[in-house]
Order: C-alpha cells, then structure tokens, then sequence
C-alpha cells in the first residue's frame, strides 16, 4: 500500500513548487528593491556633500547651493508626476476603451498614433508646445505627456487583451455585468503589465523633463541649461546626476507601487 | 466470523430520500447562425431535459455540443427558437440575472487567481446581494460538500491548488447560490485520469445529494455513459442522432453514426455501466482510530486477514496497517492519512475499481460511501466474475437500474 501513486502525491509536488518559487523570489527582488534606492540616495547624497563643501566660484555658487539643489529636484519631480498624472488620466481610460467590443478595431491605428508620440524627438515637441501655447510649466507637462503616453497606453491594451478569455467568460457566465467584470477581473488581472508601462512612463518622462530647462519650465534642466551656456561643467555634471538619481529614484518608486498594487495570489 | 458481504440495498437509510431541486429545461426548436457562415453552428434543435437528471451531450469536435450549452445561459445568444428553464421563458430574460440561477463550470475550473478560494466561491452569492453571515456560512458549506476542510482551504490562492482541488472549487463556485441548474462544459477535460475518476465519483455523490438538472458537455463517451441519466448523441449542427439512456444507447445503437461513436469493444463498456455499488461488496479486517491494538489483531487473524483498514472517528478509511504494525501497543493512538489510498465510492464504475486495484499491492480496493465513511471492499474476483457475467448473455439479470 506505499505506492506513491495518486493525485495525492502530485497535488504536494504542486504545493511545494508553488511556495518554492514564491519565496525563492521575493527576496531577490527585495535585494535588488535596497540596492537600487542606496544608490540613488548614496548619489544624490554625495551631490548634497559636494554643493556644500566645494570650492565654486560666485557665478557656480549662485547655482549649486544645497537650497537650489533640493528646490530644483523637487520642482523636476513634480514636473514629472503632473505628467505622469495627465498620461494616466489619458492613457488608462482610452485604453480600456480601446479593448471594448466596437472600438477594438481602432485599438492598433491609435497605438500607431501614440507611437509617433514617442519617436518624434522630444525637443521637437517641447519647442512646438512652446511656440503654440508658450513658455512655462503647463505647455511643458503637456508635451511631456504626448512624448510619454504611449508605453501606458499600449501595455493598457496588452495587459487587458492578455487576460485569459475563458476568465472574463467564466465571470460573465456567473453572471457579472460587463462593467463588473472589468473592475473586478480584467483590471485587477491586468495591473502588474499596466503597472510596467506607468513605470516606463515616468522614467522617460523623468530624464525628459530635463528639457524643461530650455523652456523655462523650471527643474533640474536649469541646471545643466545653465551649465552648457555659461560653461560651468561642475554645474551641468551636478545636473545631469541629479537627474538619473531622480530617474532611479522614481523608478524604484514605482517598483514599490506595482509590487503594492499587484494582486497577490498573481 | 466468516467473510460476509456487505449488501449495499439498505443504502439510502443513510438519510432522507433526496428531493429533486432541479428544473426541468427545455430547447424548443434552438438554432444559432453566425454571420457570414452559410450552416448554422446549430441548426433547430428541440431538447428536453427532466429535472433533477444529468443529460451528457456527446459528440465530435465541431458538432455545437459547447454552442448548444451556452445557449442556455445565453453567453451565446439563439438566433431562433425558445428555452424555457422550468415553466419559464429564458429566452430575453435579462442575460446577467439569468446566469446568476444558473450554475457554470468550465474546463480548467475558472477560478480568478487574484481572490481567494473563499471569495471565489462568495461571488456569486454577494452578486446576488446576500448579507455577510450568509455567505460566509454559505462558503464553509459549500467547501464541505466538495471535501475541503475549509479551515485550510478557505483563504488560499487557487495557484496554490491542484488542478483538481481547483476544479472541486470550480463546483462548489458554480453551487454557492443553490442555482436549479448546473451547466459543464468538459469540466473534468484537463486533470489526470485518476483525479478526473475522483472528479467524477463525487458529481455522482453530489447529485445523490442535491437532485439539480444537470447538463454536461464532454467528447469522452465513457465519460457520459459513467455519469449521465441519459446521453445524447450530436452530429453536425447539433443534430440529435440518439437521446436515450446509457444501457438503451450501448444495446440499440440508433444508426452507424452511433456505432461509430461508441466503438468497438461496447461489450467490455458495459463494465462501464456497472457500478461498486451493484456488486457485493466484501469485508476486511477493520480497526478504529483509538481501538485496543490486540483486539484488532484477533480481529483480523479470526478473519484471516493480514491487513487491517483504520478508519477515523468519522468511519473514514485512513490506511492499510500489516498485523505486525498493530502488534505495538500504541498502533492505533495515532494512525496518519494515506494520501494515496486507493478508493473507489459507491457511484464509480468497476471500470474504475479495475484501475485502482492495478495500482494496488492488494488486489483490494476500499469502497467509501456517504461523507467518505468506509462501506467494504471489492476484489479482483468480483470483477473478474463482473467480467465474465456481462459476456454471457444472461448478464442483464445483473443489471440494477439507477
């Protein structure tokens, strides 16, 4: 009577490997959750430490104080949440629209659209924004919105087009109406591939919105604008820094949210 | 004490004899079209299934046995033709509240991998607007009835269970709101055979229990002949080529489409259509949970037995136990699960006990009855003696009707 045979057996097999994964991985990405935030602190913190005990002269001082450093980054941050916010607000809504029945068929003329968004250069954009709706922060987050609203929108209609069909019908079948269905399966389904998108948004935006300087849209672009036209190479290395610890920063940000948003059980 | 059989005629003592829920269904003259296809997938088909019957519709790939199954519940809507659930016409009945009384399982279960077991099957219920205490109690039930402790079970992922734990919750799912009528659509299709046995073994004690109008869609035809009250047999355009029971469909095939589908060796499929519980059954050498050791082994060795089955304090097998293990004091004080046990349950085939008993050491397989409770077992012998009445052509006085 010891033969190992039997759903039994295989029903522990499945146990076990289905832990296994699940804790074998977790900790990796915590690991790499740590480092990543270390080391965007560990740079901006030696960015910090060089602004104040450098030797600089009047012009750079005017431009590297600790003051100027954290007001600059924090505007820059900003800038790339508002158009982040303005991406999401666009993006997820048009996308989930995009995966209803009639409008399907529009799904890939408008991604294409969206695409063009992203391949024309962003200075481009910016400097048209300008022209037309002038200087300043509101055109800027706009045009930083169109460079970046393609990689949400486009993972919007993956990740719901990637939920397994024979879900939304077992949950139709159960009798959920369409709009319950997607709020309660193919959304919460579709979260972490959303969830990446958003992530990749905010990064492009981040390092884009260093143009802000040209445009008088304030961050940490003013730095490095400042930099190239006064040619302080201190000030415009300090800048650019500053920007990819943000970028990193904000990328580890996101991390964070996905992991907190995407249903367990995934 | 000599050997004595079990007889299983007393059976139903057990409880109450159970009411029939289900309702009756109806298809009245049912065609689905579908634009730019010049055949209907279905083609006028009119189809009544009793209540409190499970009807399997068989048939080739491609036949519209799956299209003609959501047509009941409209996931596909019925270009012509009406459907009356009960006395009622469900035809433009509001789709959402019509899925909502009508039970739904799917291959592969269904199940969402984002919410629990327990809110799983709480989803229809709180569709339905039922309060808190309710459902909750309603959940524990429904885990009891598919044999998941639900302490255990309850507030795990489906992810963390195996495909037939998860196609057991798919049931208990499609059973929270009590719908009259249950619809499978190959439900048991991607398990493996052992585990679809058990599968089906415990639809069968499920419906002994709960009496719904079940329809089942499967490509499999001893599938149908296992657990259908009756089978109908589709062709192309879910043309109804045979609708009888399983005996009448395997002695009088009503055309060479039927013949065909059943295929050959229908004789040995009639093993098929003989369950444990038609046979006598045989006793072994059993011992409880807590029972004094030396007594069990008087017990047995008066029986001439070398094994004894322990059950729990419920009558539930847990393991075989060789005499020499019962010889230490403590052997029965604490007795642990064999996972893998090989049973059968009153509902299965001897088709099935045959399968188990290969995998057995023994040449014995335990047969469980209600809630798991140990009723007897079956040997080789009464299989083999099974086998040989069905060739001659006196076995139909063998044949007990369901």
């Amino acid at each position: 009577m010891s033969i190992a045979t039997g759903p039994a057996a295989t029903e522990d097999v499945a146990d076990a490997s289905t832990t296994t994964t699940a804790d074998g991985a977790a900790p990796m990405r915590r690991g790499r959750a740590v480092g990543q935030l270390v080391a965007c602190l560990a740079v901006f913190g030696a960015l910090l430490v060089y602004v104040a005990v450098a030797d600089l002269s009047s012009v750079e001082a005017r431009n590297l104080s600790t003051t100027r450093l954290l007001t600059l980054s924090w505007q820059h941050f900003l800038l790339a949440m508002a158009a982040a916010l303005l991406v999401i607000v666009l993006a997820i809504p048009l996308g989930i629209l995009l995966t209803r029945g009639p409008m399907r068929r529009f799904s890939t003329p408008i991604t294409a659209v969206a695409g063009f968004g992203q391949a024309a250069p962003a200075i481009g954009l910016i400097v048209i924004a300008a022209l037309y709706f002038g200087t300043g922060r509101f055109p800027f987050v706009c045009a930083l919105a169109v460079y970046g609203i393609l990689p949400v929108l486009a993972n919007v209609v993956t990740g719901i087009d990637g939920v397994d069909p024979r879900l939304v019908e077992a949950a139709r079948g159960m009798g959920m109406s369409a709009f319950s269905t997607l709020v309660r399966v193919e959304l919460p389904l579709a979260i972490p591939v959303i969830m990446t998108g958003v992530r990749t948004a905010l990064v492009l935006m981040t390092g884009t919105a260093a143009l802000g300087g040209f445009v008088n849209a304030g961050g940490l672009g003013t730095l490095v604008n400042t930099g190239i036209k006064l040619g302080l190479d201190n000030v415009l290395i300090v800048g650019a820094l500053a920007i990819a610890a943000l970028a990193l920063f904000i990328d580890w940000l996101a991390r964070i949210i996905e992991m907190a948003a995407t249903p367990k059980g995934l | 004490m000599s050997e004595t059989d079990v007889t299983n005629a007393d059976l139903p003592a057990d409880g109450p004899e159970p009411q029939v829920h289900g309702q009756r269904i109806l298809l009245d003259g049912v065609t689905k079209r579908y634009p730019g296809q010049k055949a209907p997938a279905v083609d006028d088909i009119t189809l009544e299934i009793p209540a409190g019957e499970i009807v399997m519709l068989v048939g080739p790939s491609g036949c519209g046995k799956t299209t003609t199954l959501k047509m009941i519940n409209r996931l596909i809507e019925p270009s012509e033709g009406r459907i009356l659930i009960g006395d009622e016409d469900v035809t433009h009945k509001d789709p959402d509240e019509l899925r909502r009384h009508v039970g739904y399982v799917i291959q592969g279960a269904g199940l969402f991998p984002h919410l629990t077991v327990a809110k799983n099957i709480a989803l229809v219920p709180r569709l339905l607007g039922w309060d808190k205490a309710r459902i909750e109690a309603r959940v524990t039930e429904m885990l009891e009835l598919v044999n998941l402790e639900p302490d255990q079970y309850a507030s795990r992922y489906p992810r963390e269970l195996s495909g037939g734990q998860q196609q057991r919750v798919g049931v208990a799912r499609a059973l929270a709101a009590d719908p009259p009528v249950l619809l499978m659509d190959e439900p048991f299709g991607a398990v493996d055979p052992i585990t679809r046995q058990r599968l089906q073994d415990e639809l069968l004690r499920l419906q002994e229990e709960l009496r719904k109008t079940i329809v089942f869609v499967t490509h499999d035809f001893d599938e149908a002949v296992k657990l259908g009250d009756r089978i109908a047999i589709l062709q192309v355009g879910s043309a109804i080529a045979q609708y009888d029971t399983p005996e009448a469909i395997l002695a009088n095939p009503a055309n060479e489409f039927v013949e065909g589908f059943i295929g050959h060796g229908a004789a040995l499929k009639q093993l098929t259509l003989t369950r444990v519980r038609d046979v006598d059954l045989h006793e072994a050498a059993v011992a409880r949970v807590g029972d004094d050791p030396a007594q069990a082994v008087a017990a047995a060795e008066e029986l001439g037995r070398e094994h004894v089955i322990v059950l729990d304090g419920a009558g539930r097998p847990l393991r075989w136990l060789p005499l020499r293990a019962l010889r230490r004091p403590d052997a029965l004080t604490r007795v642990a699960r064999d996972e893998n046990l090989e049973s059968v349950s009153l509902a299965s085939t001897l088709n099935d006990a045959l399968d188990e008993m290969l995998t057995s050491s023994h040449g014995v397989v335990v047969v469980t009855g209600r809630r798991g409770r140990y009723e007897g077992v079956v040997r080789i012998e009464t299989v083999m003696e099974a086998m040989q009445g069905l060739q001659s052509p006196a076995h139909e006085a063998g044949r007990v009707t369901r």
